[in-house]
């Protein structure tokens, strides 16, 4: 075309982007990659095609991991991890600080690999994956250097293996190996199998950074390779990628000890409200859901606009779409490029086709032939349809409307993901009073897709667990340093005596602020340490774990109470239970045939007058985000809390668990000592003069074998905790990847409840979750 | 909402001026509700203007044809107290011929003028002189410009005479008072009367962004002067200390996208001040392009009000056609 022709015309034409580099640098690796093990490239081996899914061209041949390749690997990581750990905090600093440099030095090398890789738009991995990959390393090049002055009391875990999707395939390298490095643990890596190069590259380059050998490992090759390395000895599995994945490592590593976060799907809500900015939140969907051709687990794929700007938003939004140009990931000018691999582009278009609901509106956008989906949305759908619960992973916006903003939150809600949400409104009223109610990790208002390293970012529900950046980020990568030793199964006393004089009195279950008797109608006799019958403890079954968990949930105001109300009510508790501390020190001292009941029972008040004090202090923070406005780490309680008490400690260790799950407002169901569950059960009636409202906790008595199934299993709970028996690890684990529900178990290993270690952050931490919420600001 | 034909103030007319072929805006009643529901996020507007550079990338042949196009749309202006008649005169010499003869005629755009050329109303009768038998309009600012406070029937005679003395273009400047009084009857009013009082001439409303305060304030007042039937809106004088910018483009741009929605009409844009440099002109064009379409990429429904920008556009072009980056002296000044 001429000159003269484009002048009449005014198009675009193309920008594209030279991949010469990229391509030079693929030859000068052979075009075959094998495995970077303890700092060196092995040799290339059998495996797979690495290809362009713009073009369908081979790009390179890819090495698919043995189970030698992971021994290898972990060994190497296994080896390196002490001198990495010892090197200390400004040591570490220094490397993570040098490979920021690198990314930044060969940052349009990253970007022009990673698009031909993966497919996204240039403008993409230019501007948004490999800057972010950056900051995330100066980032924690940072943290790395305040470790030993800020983190004291915490250590490396070891060994992590890191399994990462195809979407970003840097940053989400990045995500996971700069905080592992920063606290000092090493790393056996695999990324996705559709997108390793630009892994390989970082490996190549981590060796200018001073990086040493076997601290960064990393293995490609499928799905296979990923359950290798979740089996091997590592210390910690952190996986991005489906919630169906995510699951099976929930189940594969349970009662493994290690530690697991997850970072899952999604199926985020947009909530456009009549008075928001409209056309800035059209540009917002572009940013959402047309962003890495929607193949983002954040994506704002749930469109819900209010009934009164429902026509006009729509009218905007087709009209937006059918400008946005599809075509060669390279072209500078393109907003969407190439879907990452056939057989995704398959599954968005068996999705979209097998739906017969709702109106249609494919944008009227040139889409060149090949892996790439055009942009379409689906309007007028119901939450029943299956498009509005289901992830698509590709293109495709769905969207209903709403009436009010209470059944938006409903209607936003109404999910089993919780990843993000964003809120389109210009009354700030609106805003923050949505984003709490909003079952999400991250919130974003009248934005969408802000990410930093700062603030954190991970989901709730079956979108996952743990944090990635900011201060929390960290708790993923470290432990205590405490040592813990094997706990010590206690045995029940037996006996065949009669009771000593009194009244019979009768345990019975405590479940929405009732006594209950247990469904099943059985009892078990609890014996002294003398042989004296002591009473009978009701045997709790599933029946009566379902009974609990539904009070539990529908005490949900609990969680909109203020701090100052809940720790006034843990004074309460304390207030009650110091008036009877002689009745209850005289009853552990029966059960347990000890003398350390009065002590328990100091320190029971104690514990609680800690949680009270804790109720409105354990503050959420703003974090420094670059932008102008503020990224905001509330914290928000759990929700239902499901807890197996330890046996050892008949009162203090229900409280221990109880009282910071009160003190953040979750509501628990607590599983009382199996072995001498009686103070426990007398503990409800101090509860009852207490004020706590009925719900908030429950209290079952009972072989914890029988209720911890049904526990972890309820899809209605949100957490549980197991410090009974540590043989229960195992199956709380396994039973709650169901609904992938947070679980915090003790995995044999003992904690002296009496002290320190029964107490304070770590239990908060856990009765809690972050929520980062962005409010971008200016008039 | 949508605005009926018998709602309609005027009536709609084919303009005078060679380039125009749209229906001129024919104005309509003041539509208080429209204006107290505009909204304008601040931070996802400025989010969009920032991000538009990384998305859209004009190179070669059509970053060269986007130039030239840019060039007609320039009004090429001179609004300094030190102006003289021979002054005014270079400058409508270099309006005709923009940019060299051998470059224009290697792009095969021989003939190509800019949009028009934009003087004070003293410098008129100098400057239609000057361009007569080029087609190029001259547009004069008017009404008390810059500050807009001289007494109203005089910012009406203003109007009258440059119109007389053979402006085919008006820019005139609102009451900034007006807005920031929220004043918006009084506001509607002035521009009505100010739109009446050009008759044939199409007229620019300047809002002065940079001293409205909000970008919300921006939106109201594009729409009022739309509703009060201006052809074009305007960023700036030139004279305030912010001048055009991409977040308040945006802003005016979606005014005038949604007025084209709701009325069926037209209204120009003309982003004023500051805007240099040849990359940035490109930027402007693509986010025209982008918010409102290829039809607003027209003379008639765009311009540049700019003084330096011809000059890199210039060099730009050389350095298209050579490889070699060019200087300044190469052209010929105005």
């Amino acid at each position: 075309m001429s000159v003269k022709e484009i002048f009449e015309s005014m198009e675009y034409g193309t920008a594209p982007e030279s991949a010469a580099e990229a391509l030079a640098w693929l030859v000068d690796q052979g075009d075959r990659f094998g495995h970077f093990i303890d700092g060196a490239f092995t040799d290339p081996q059998d495996g797979f095609d690495s290809r362009n899914p713009a073009t369908g061209e081979v790009l390179a041949k890819l090495s698919q991991a043995t189970q030698s390749d992971v021994d290898a690997a972990v060994a190497a990581a296994r080896k390196a991890q002490p001198k990495w750990a010892k090197l200390g905090g400004h040591g570490r600093a220094k490397v993570l600080y040098a490979l920021a440099r690198l990314l930044q030095k060969h940052a349009r090398l990253f970007a022009v690999l990673e698009t031909l890789d993966n497919g996204k738009p240039i403008r993409e991995s230019r501007d948004i994956d490999i800057p972010l990959a950056q900051r995330h390393f100066y980032y924690h090049a940072g943290m790395a250097q305040l470790m030993d002055s800020e983190l004291p009391d915490r250590e490396a875990l070891g060994v992590c293996g890191q399994i990462i999707p195809w979407n970003f395939p840097l940053l989400m390298l990045a995500w996971k190996v700069a905080p592992a490095l920063a606290m000092g643990n090493t790393v056996v890596l695999k990324p996705a199998e559709y997108t390793s190069l630009t892994a390989l590259l970082f490996a190549d380059i981590s060796r200018q950074a001073g990086l040493p050998a076997g601290v960064l490992n990393i293995v490609t090759g499928d799905g296979a390779v990923g359950e290798m390395i979740t089996a091997a000895d590592v210390d910690k599995i952190a996986f991005t990628g489906s919630t169906e994945v995510g699951r099976k490592i929930r189940a594969a590593t349970a009662g493994s000890g290690k530690a697991l976060t997850l970072e899952l799907g999604g199926k985020s809500p947009y909530i456009v409200f009549d008075d928001a900015d409209l056309d800035s939140a059209v540009e917002g969907l572009v940013d959402a859901i047309w962003f890495n051709q929607g193949q983002v687990c954040c994506a704002g794929s749930r469109l819900l606009v209010q009934e009164p700007v429902a026509d006009t938003f729509y009218a905007k939004l087709t009209a937006r779409m059918d400008k946005l140009r599809v075509g060669d990931p390279l072209d500078k000018s393109i907003d969407v490029g190439a879907v990452v691999d056939p057989v995704q582009l398959r599954t968005i278009t068996q999705m979209v086709d097998a739906n017969t609901e709702g109106t249609r509106h494919v944008a009227a956008c040139d889409v060149p032939e090949g892996c790439y989906y055009p942009p379409t949305l689906i309007r007028d759908l119901s939450p029943a349809d299956a498009l509005m619960q289901e992830e698509i992973f590709g293109p495709v916006l769905v969207s209903t409307t709403f009436r009010t903003p209470s059944e938006a939150v409903e209607i936003a809600n109404n999910s089993r993901y919780g990843l993000a949400a964003t809120v389109w409104t210009e009354n700030v009223n609106l805003a923050l009073d949505i984003a709490p109610k909003l079952a999400a990790g991250v919130v974003w208002v009248n934005a969408t897709n802000l990410f930093d390293a700062a603030a954190g970012f991970g989901g709730v529900r079956e979108s996952g667990f743990g944090r990635e950046g900011g201060w929390e980020g960290l708790t993923a990568y470290t432990r205590p340093k405490t040592k813990a030793k094997p706990i010590k199964d206690t045995a029940p006393f037996t006996g065949n005596g009669a009771p000593e004089p009194g009244i019979d009195r009768t345990s019975k279950l405590y479940i929405g602020g009732k006594q209950a008797r247990p469904d099943g109608g059985y009892s078990a006799p609890v014996w002294g340490a003398k042989g004296q019958l002591l009473g009978h403890a009701s045997i709790a079954g599933r029946k009566d774990v379902r009974n609990a968990v539904e009070a539990a949930t529908a005490a949900a105001g609990w969680a909109r109470t203020t701090g100052h109300l809940r720790a006034q009510i843990l004074y309460y508790i304390a207030e009650n239970l110091s008036a009877r501390a002689d009745e209850f020190a005289a009853r552990i001292n029966e059960m347990t045939g000890k003398r350390d009941g009065a002590a328990e029972v100091q320190t029971c008040i104690e514990r609680l007058f800690t949680y009270g004090a804790w109720a409105d202090k354990f503050d959420g923070a703003v974090k420094g985000v670059p932008i102008r406005g503020v990224a905001v780490a509330m914290r928000e309680p759990v929700g239902v809390i499901g807890a197996l008490c330890p046996a050892e400690a008949p009162l203090l260790g229900l409280i221990s668990l109880m009282a910071p799950a009160m003190a953040m407002g979750n509501r628990s169901v607590l599983c009382a000592s199996e072995t001498f569950p009686l103070a426990a059960m007398d503990f409800y009636q101090v509860l009852e003069t207490s004020d706590v409202p009925a719900g908030v906790v429950n209290i079952l008595s009972g072989p914890h074998a029988d209720t911890a199934p049904h526990l972890a299993r309820h899809l209605g709970v949100d957490a549980v905790w197991s410090f009974g028996s540590g043989a229960l690890s195992e199956t709380v684990e396994r039973e709650a990847a169901g609904n992938l529900k947070r679980t915090w178990v003790n995995n044999g290993l003992a904690r002296d409840w009496s002290k320190p270690e029964g107490e304070g952050r770590a239990f908060l931490d856990a009765a809690t979750e972050i929520k980062t919420i962005w409010i971008p600001y200016g008039e | 909402m949508t605005i009926t034909p018998e709602k309609t103030r005027g009536t709609a007319t084919t303009a005078q001026l060679p380039q125009v072929t749209e229906p001129r805006n024919p104005g309509f009643e003041l539509d208080l509700g429209w204006v107290r529901n505009l909204r304008a996020n601040t931070s996802a507007i400025e989010r969009r203007a920032a991000t538009l550079p990384g998305r859209r990338s004009i190179k070669k042949d059509h970053q060269a044809a986007w130039l030239a196009r840019a060039i007609t749309c320039i009004d090429l202006t001179t609004l300094s107290g030190d102006d003289t008649a021979r002054r005014v005169e270079r400058l409508c010499a270099k309006a005709r011929h923009p940019v060299r003869t051998e470059i224009l005629h290697a792009l095969g755009l021989d003939g190509l003028t800019t949009g028009a050329v934009c003087v004070y109303h003293e410098m008129v009768p100098t400057a239609v002189n000057a361009l007569k038998g080029s087609g190029i309009p001259v547009a004069a600012v008017s009404t008390g410009f810059p500050a807009g406070l001289s007494p109203f029937h005089l910012r009406l005679q203003e109007i009258h005479e440059s119109v007389a003395a053979g402006a085919e273009e008006i820019d005139i400047v609102i009451s900034r008072r007006h807005v920031l009084e929220g004043n918006w009857q009084a506001l509607y009013d002035e521009m009505c009367q100010m739109r009446e009082a050009c008759g044939h001439a199409h007229v620019k409303a300047i809002l002065a962004t940079g001293e409205l305060g909000t970008l919300r304030n921006v939106a109201r007042a594009s729409v009022i002067c739309m509703l009060a039937g201006a052809d074009f809106i305007k960023t700036s004088t030139g004279k305030e200390s912010v001048n055009a910018t991409l977040p308040v483009t945006l802003v005016m741009l979606r005014a005038i996208r949604e007025f084209h929605e709701r009325t069926g009409f037209r209204v120009g844009y003309k982003p004023a001040g500051g805007i240099s440099k040849a990359k940035d002109a490109l930027l402007y064009l693509a986010l025209i392009k982008e918010e409102l379409g290829d039809r607003w990429l027209r003379p008639d429904l765009f311009r540049f009000g700019a003084s330096s920008l011809l000059g890199d556009i210039e060099r730009q072009l050389e350095h298209h056609l050579t490889g070699a980056y060019s200087a300044g002296y190469r052209h010929a000044m105005s």
